[in-house]
């Protein structure tokens, strides 16, 4: 069990967007991408924490995985440049990324259905000479490297509560069982840096609770985790430091308990109106007036007509 | 009546035609069945294998080992052509582009102007000269009933099903190692193993050179007892591969043996059927219509190996469940 200690300061100076890191691991300057004429991702600075865990959470469609598809290589930015551990990693294509130990998963869960869970894990391993063509037809070669993946892998399944399912089908795993094994899959490649999308998502509360103690474990085990999450209970308990992404921009940057309380967050959030009643009709015109005139009109009329009723 | 057509078909178990068709669907099967990648054009690479034979062999005079050397060296040039602009790209563009090669491969080698190199429509006669030339086998006539085959017919059989059984070896040492392991995981989802490290694009361009290389090979076995013919190498060849791999089974390693077996016994004996039916008026067809009627049949056939045993009959049934 780690010990509870007072927390270490993460930052250089103020608390906000785009702040300089004490020890960052990655560093990312400048990166936007647009699809078509819409700015999806556009982050003038961003730093994050070596050996912390950081949340990037923000408004659905915010740019959160976007980022985490451009940082890995899984698409181009317009432009941007980022260093990964003293590496230059722009342009670098995802497998080099991920042989740097940078290592994703992904929103939308890739169980690699046909596979055993067993074989999901081992695939995640690295120098494993049998992945070569030549060296694969021996087997003599790469057999002791295969037990010694397997024994890993069969302490991570263990870990997550999967080694009962190893030689199943990865197919035959509920969505939250996926998303462990996706999680646990990433581990086997012994990567520094581990960038979780939603790895909550469709986890029942019962899990919820061990998947907290195994990212909380990576930590311990001197790894950092970036995670992007909706669920503002999660990131409250397990992270260290919260990054706020709206409409690709970085607004606010901070510490758990402290920046949800930003106003800018809770304008990313909840939009300029978060104080309005959208129950009642007079509040649903101040919405409608800021998105759409013609809305607006109705909504104007409907008022109107209310009152003519009340007058009667 | 005349009932030897059926001891003909029997004759498809072993035929040269069954062993380059199992070989090809074997090359297929590393490349659709167990890389997932999309290759409709695996007739292309047969016919690039088999005009590197050929050719070498009948213009160039080049000795047996160089020749074939020329016939896999040529498959894989033309796996890294097809390879390079698509295997980036989403599946649908490699099929698009395979099946758009194969045929220009076969244009290519019919137009007049390369008629001195390729022999146009005609194609290539005699490229058995130098595999012939080193038959240990005595000169005679060997075999039973209507099933008699000489030194040369005997010769390829065993060497071609040795070729063919080796083959199948190795895909299947490759398959149960590692790099199978990455391969299926292509075909599952890219894009993880892609974020596991492994070089994705690499490991594609590497099926598609070992089934291409398989189809080259194939390619050979199918000429050396008759000719080379540019028409035998077109979209259909393919289709018939596809028939066959999805009738054994796409992600067995014996599924394209036992797939081109069944598949070359049951066209000759319905050949064989229809011709008693058109002689006997059994049926209201001439004999023109026969050979359109046996494609119906492999038509019908592929159909119904989908809709009841999609996952061929050497296949395990919950992977056609898992993935369907
Ligand atoms: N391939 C694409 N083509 C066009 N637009 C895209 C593409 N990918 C993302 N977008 C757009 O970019 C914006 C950001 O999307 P992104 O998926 O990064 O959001 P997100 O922050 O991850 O949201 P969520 O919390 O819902 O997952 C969205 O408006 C989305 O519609
Ligand atoms: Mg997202």
């Amino acid at each position: 069990m780690p010990k509870e200690t007072t927390k270490p300061v993460l930052q250089i100076g103020e608390p906000g967007p785009g702040v300089a890191k004490v020890d960052p691991i990655l560093v990312a300057d400048n990166v936007t991408r647009t699809f078509g004429g819409m700015t999806a991702v556009d982050v003038q600075h961003v730093e994050i924490p070596r050996g912390a865990i950081t949340a990037l959470i923000g408004p659905n469609g915010a740019g959160k995985t976007t980022f985490f598809n451009l940082l890995t290589g899984f698409d181009r930015p317009d432009s941007g440049a980022w260093v990964f551990d003293g590496q230059d990693l722009a342009g670098v294509p995802a497998y080099k990324v991920a042989r740097k130990g940078m290592v994703r998963t992904f929103q939308l869960t890739k169980a690699l259905g046909l596979l055993s869970v067993l074989e999901n894990m081992r695939l995640g391993a690295t120098k494993q000479s049998g992945e070569h063509f030549f060296g694969a037809l021996f087997k003599s070669t790469w057999k002791k490297r295969e037990a010694d993946i397997t024994d890993q892998a069969m302490e991570l399944l263990a870990r997550f509560k999967l080694d009962t399912k190893a030689n199943d089908y990865a197919a035959s795993l509920s969505g939250g069982q996926r998303k462990l094994l996706e999680m646990a899959r990433a581990l086997m490649t012994k990567p520094e840096l581990v960038m979780l999308d939603e790895p909550m998502a469709g986890v029942n509360p019962a899990l919820t609770q061990s998947l907290l103690g195994h990212i909380l474990n990576l930590k311990t085990e001197g790894m950092t985790v970036l995670f992007v999450e909706h669920d503002m209970h999660m990131v409250r308990t397990i992270a260290d430091w919260v990054i706020v992404m709206a409409e690709g921009n970085i607004v606010a940057e901070g510490y758990p308990d402290t920046v949800m309380n930003d106003p800018a967050v809770i304008d990313a959030y909840l939009g300029a109106h978060h104080d309005t009643d959208l129950g009642s009709l007079t509040g649903q015109l101040e919405v409608a007036q800021d998105i759409d005139p013609h809305l607006a009109h109705e909504i104007e009329e409907e008022i109107e007509e209310e009152a003519h009723h009340d007058g009667k | 009546m005349d009932f030897s057509f059926i001891w003909l078909a029997f004759g498809q178990i072993i035929s040269p035609q069954t062993i380059a068709y199992a070989l090809a669907a074997l090359g297929l099967t590393v490349c659709f069945g167990f890389t997932g990648l999309v290759n409709f054009g695996q007739a292309g690479f047969m016919a690039v294998g088999g005009y590197g034979f050929a050719i070498t062999t009948v213009k160039f005079g080049w000795p047996l080992w160089a020749s074939v050397l020329a016939a896999i060296v040529g498959a894989i040039i033309f796996a890294f052509i097809l390879g390079i602009p698509t295997l980036r790209l989403r599946a649908d563009y490699l099929s698009i582009v395979t099946i758009a090669a194969a045929e220009i491969v076969r244009y290519t080698v019919k137009t007049p102007q390369f008629v001195p190199v390729t022999g146009g429509t005609d194609g290539i006669n005699g490229s058995s000269s130098t595999f012939d030339a080193i038959n240990p086998i005595p000169v005679g006539h060997y075999g039973v009933g209507v099933l008699m085959y000489n030194q040369d017919d005997l010769w390829i059989i065993i060497v071609g099903w040795v070729l063919t059984l080796l083959c199948a070896l190795l895909v299947s040492r490759l398959m149960r190692s590692p790099w199978g392991r990455i391969v299926k995981g292509i075909r599952e989802d890219e894009d993880a193993v892609r974020a596991l490290g492994k070089n994705v694009y690499w490991y594609k361009m590497q099926a598609l050179m070992i089934g291409g290389t398989l189809a080259a090979i194939a390619a050979i076995i199918n000429i050396i007892p008759t000719s080379l013919q540019p028409d035998n190498y077109g979209t259909q060849t393919t289709f018939f591969l596809f028939t066959i791999m999805l009738l054994g089974g796409a992600t067995t390693i014996m599924g394209p043996i036992v797939g081109s077996i069944i598949f070359w016994i049951v066209l000759s004996l319905s050949d064989g059927l229809l011709s008693l039916a058109v002689t006997y008026h059994w049926l209201p067809i001439t004999s023109v219509q026969q050979g359109p009627i046996r494609f119906v049949i492999v038509g019908v056939a592929l159909i119904l190996i989908v809709v009841f045993r999609p996952q061929g009959i050497l296949g395990k049934k919950s992977e056609a469940y898992f993935s369907a």
